[in-house]
């Protein structure tokens, strides 16, 4: 008797902690338009930060604007791990409840999504963050954060240049094996540049996207070792920032405005709103799925799309800051500069009349290979989304063989 | 800029003090002749149920009692299920881990989402209750001084317990009673000792000296929930590998910590290091940090394999570990 009650005990702990697990969810009930939306996440829907609270946010908010219910036009199968069986799983039961456009979030999905988008052609399929394609029912979107970080190192760069230390540091969970963390280091450090030509930033790697633990003494070596006065990052918690505030120092967060973390620290954070694609996309696929690849296709915007920015400037900034990034957005919004190109950014001027001057100039790697010689446009996206693998001049990684 | 030795030495005790405190419940637990494999829930209970209370009270002191209850709560289930119950007790600390960290992120989900969110340690005056505490006299000892004896009162509780427990196995009778328990229940119990009021005892105390431990953790971190991983982030599992290491000593578990500690904070001080000593110490940052990351986990499983290979003369590993004692079986 006494085995027979402990094993029920344990089994219901076991269903308990499982159910607490999992927590997979869609959305049930009847609706009055008949277009509705799929997605695939790789974390929960009630995250309250991160990236899937990120995209969840996004696709609501664009479903709103577009004139659907979320809590009726919207099926949802979450927690689905980047494995290729699973997501399958989760395609055919989206494309059962009657899904007519489905996104993945996660880069991982890429192969079971290209599969599906042959399987079901009736169906839009649409993947962040990948490369693959096709002709009919199947994009890729991402965004130009490079740009949204180019801003947040003005404000970084007018912060060194008060404070006199040209020391920046950049926790990143990936170096150069990454384009996506290598140009948004290489965009930041070109950011900072803009402002004081002698900044230097340092890059922590810690090897991997998300470890509290790693991001917080990775954030205090540069601090305390390399002497930084102001912290960006390309990681998940906000712990790079909380050290910052801890140190007296100043940072740039990521992903979301973390003044709330760090408020006598945090000047602002590149911030992505994928409400900006979700809201073309629904749109699109609401108003002819057929032509969606001619409408829509392969989505890679920046800032003139509203897709990223910057969050609000905390009033830890510098006075000059917000008008140097107002004059770099518009000069990014009108696309008459980008950050990789032959031609180089510098402001100057006090608060109320900083000017930007554009200098025709190679922009160098740090091993002084010319990456685009001066003059010359901007580089291939081709380049900024895939194959960039060096540091500009003025980056060094400092923990590793290469730095 | 404060000497980079001495900042080594803090970080090593101040990011892995915590597995002291696993370390030495675990080894609580295990003399009484139960193995728990539920460190890593049962911190993540602790931390979080202690974290919470030390935020609305505003009392470090709340907050470690509640973290050593709510975890001492999850060492009574764990009890009534191995003892009285007699469940196999590798299945149930597994699945205590699997509930543990579950409920960490249930609870800490939860309030995030709820109207008054996330309790912020910037609210309270908790870090000041947690900041540095200097000895007299030791800590001005040069170099040393400040990386080892300068340190939040939660770093001196975790040593005292540590000390406390040699003591209170080596020299008092309750010790005495409570490892004749884990060697041979039998035995004991002829003796007129009642093993399954020890073994409650022990494993309720072990498991609440476990979730101070996740408290610690939760307040190191600053206290955000945001982020992928939980704070405890595989730190149990290491506690119960330490106490292997420290051959069921909790003094030794003081060294195995700290040894352990040096190859973990390695893994993020080796640039700074080899930026402050170029010429001796600089192919330190020729190696790939992968390895680093590594280490820690390959010395731990060295010292398995030397201590498996020297068990016989000198293990103190309780002889009826993880087997459940049934009265009417003898």
């Amino acid at each position: 008797m006494k085995k027979l009650i402990s094993l029920v005990l344990t089994a219901s702990l076991a269903a308990m902690s499982a159910f607490a697990f999992a927590g997979c969810a869609s959305t049930e009930g009847g609706s009055e338009s008949d277009f509705r939306v799929g997605a695939i996440y790789i974390n929960s829907q009630n995250d309250t930060s991160g990236y899937t609270y990120a995209h969840h946010k996004g696709i609501t908010e664009a479903m709103e604007q577009v004139g659907l219910d979320p809590t009726k036009d919207l099926s949802i199968v979450d927690n689905v791990p980047e494995d290729a069986e699973q997501v399958k799983a989760a395609v055919d039961q989206l494309a059962g409840e009657g899904c007519d456009i489905i996104f993945g979030i996660s880069f991982g999905y890429i192969d079971a999504l290209e599969e599906a988008a042959a399987e079901y052609p009736d169906i839009i399929f649409s993947h962040a963050t990948g490369y693959k394609s096709n002709d009919t029912n199947f994009n890729n979107y991402f965004g130009r954060i490079y740009q949204a970080r180019y801003l947040a190192g003005i404000a970084a760069g007018y912060k060194s240049l008060a404070l006199g230390n040209n020391e920046i540091g950049y926790v990143s969970a990936w170096g150069t094996e990454y384009a996506e963390t290598c140009s948004g280091i290489n965009a930041f450090a070109l950011g900072c540049q803009s402002v004081n030509p002698d900044a230097h930033v340092n890059v922590y790697e810690i090897y991997t996207w998300g470890d509290q633990d790693l991001e917080r003494q990775a954030a205090e070596t540069l601090i305390d070792t390399f002497g930084c006065c102001v912290i960006a990052q390309h990681c998940d918690s906000a712990q790079p920032q909380i050290v910052a505030n801890e140190k007296g120092v100043y940072g740039c967060g990521y992903n979301s405005d973390m003044t709330a973390e760090a408020p006598d620290s945090h000047l602002c954070a590149p911030i992505w709103n994928w409400s900006a694609y979700y809201a073309t996309a629904i749109k699109a696929a609401m108003d002819d799925p057929s032509t969606f690849m001619t409408t829509v296709g392969n989505y890679y915007e920046g800032i003139n799309s509203g897709l990223v920015a910057v969050s609000e400037l905390s009033a830890n900034n510098e006075p000059q800051a917000q008008e140097a990034i107002d004059i770099a957005t518009d000069l990014m919004k009108n696309g008459e500069w980008d950050v990789f190109s032959g031609t180089a950014l510098s402001f100057s001027g006090d608060a109320g009349s900083v000017a930007a001057t554009q200098t025709d100039k190679d922009l160098v790697a740090s091993d002084g290979t010319v990456i685009a010689a001066a003059g010359e446009g901007s580089i291939d996206d081709g380049v900024i989304q895939g194959s960039m693998n060096y540091y500009v001049a003025g980056v060094t990684q400092v923990n590793s063989a290469e730095g | 800029m404060i000497n980079v030795i001495t900042m080594f030495l803090f970080n090593i005790v101040v990011y892995n003090i915590a597995l002291l405190y696993g370390t030495t419940g675990e080894i609580m637990i295990e003399k009484s002749g139960s193995l728990n494999l539920g460190v890593e829930g049962t911190m993540a209970i602790g931390a979080v149920c202690g974290y919470i209370a030390a935020c609305r009270t505003n009392s470090l002191f709340v907050g470690v009692l509640v973290a050593f209850l709510t975890a001492g709560l999850t060492g009574l289930v764990f009890a009534f299920l191995t003892v009285t119950l007699q469940a196999n007790q590798n299945v149930t600390g597994l699945t205590i881990t699997t509930f543990g960290v579950a409920f960490y992120y249930f609870i800490g989900n939860g309030l995030s989402n709820s109207k008054g969110g996330w309790p912020k340690l910037n609210d309270t005056t908790l870090a000041d209750q947690f900041r540095d505490v200097e000895i007299p006299l030791l800590s001005k000892i040069p170099i040393l001084g400040k990386g080892l004896f300068s340190h939040n009162i939660l770093v001196y509780l975790g040593i005292a317990i540590a000390v406390l427990m040699w003591a209170y196995f080596a020299k008092t009778m309750p010790g005495l009673k409570l490892r004749a328990i884990g060697e041979n229940p039998g035995a004991a119990d002829s003796a007129g000792i009642n093993v399954t009021r020890m073994k409650y005892i022990h494993i309720i105390i072990g498991s609440g000296i476990m979730g101070i431990g996740g408290l610690y953790m939760g307040l190191n971190m600053g206290g955000t929930f945001e982020g992928s991983n939980c704070w405890i982030n595989g730190y149990g599992w290491i506690a119960i590998a330490l106490v292997i290491f420290a051959n069921w000593n909790p003094a030794k578990a003081l060294l195995g910590t700290l040894i352990f500690g040096f190859f973990n904070t390695l893994r993020v001080y080796n640039a700074t290091i080899a930026y402050n000593f170029p010429n001796t110490l600089g192919w330190l940052n020729k190696i790939p940090a992968q390895f680093f990351s590594a280490l820690p986990f390959i010395i731990t499983l060295l010292v398995l394999i030397i201590t498996s290979i020297s068990k016989k003369n000198s293990s103190n590993e309780p002889a009826s570990i993880g087997r459940n004692y049934y009265r009417e079986d003898r």
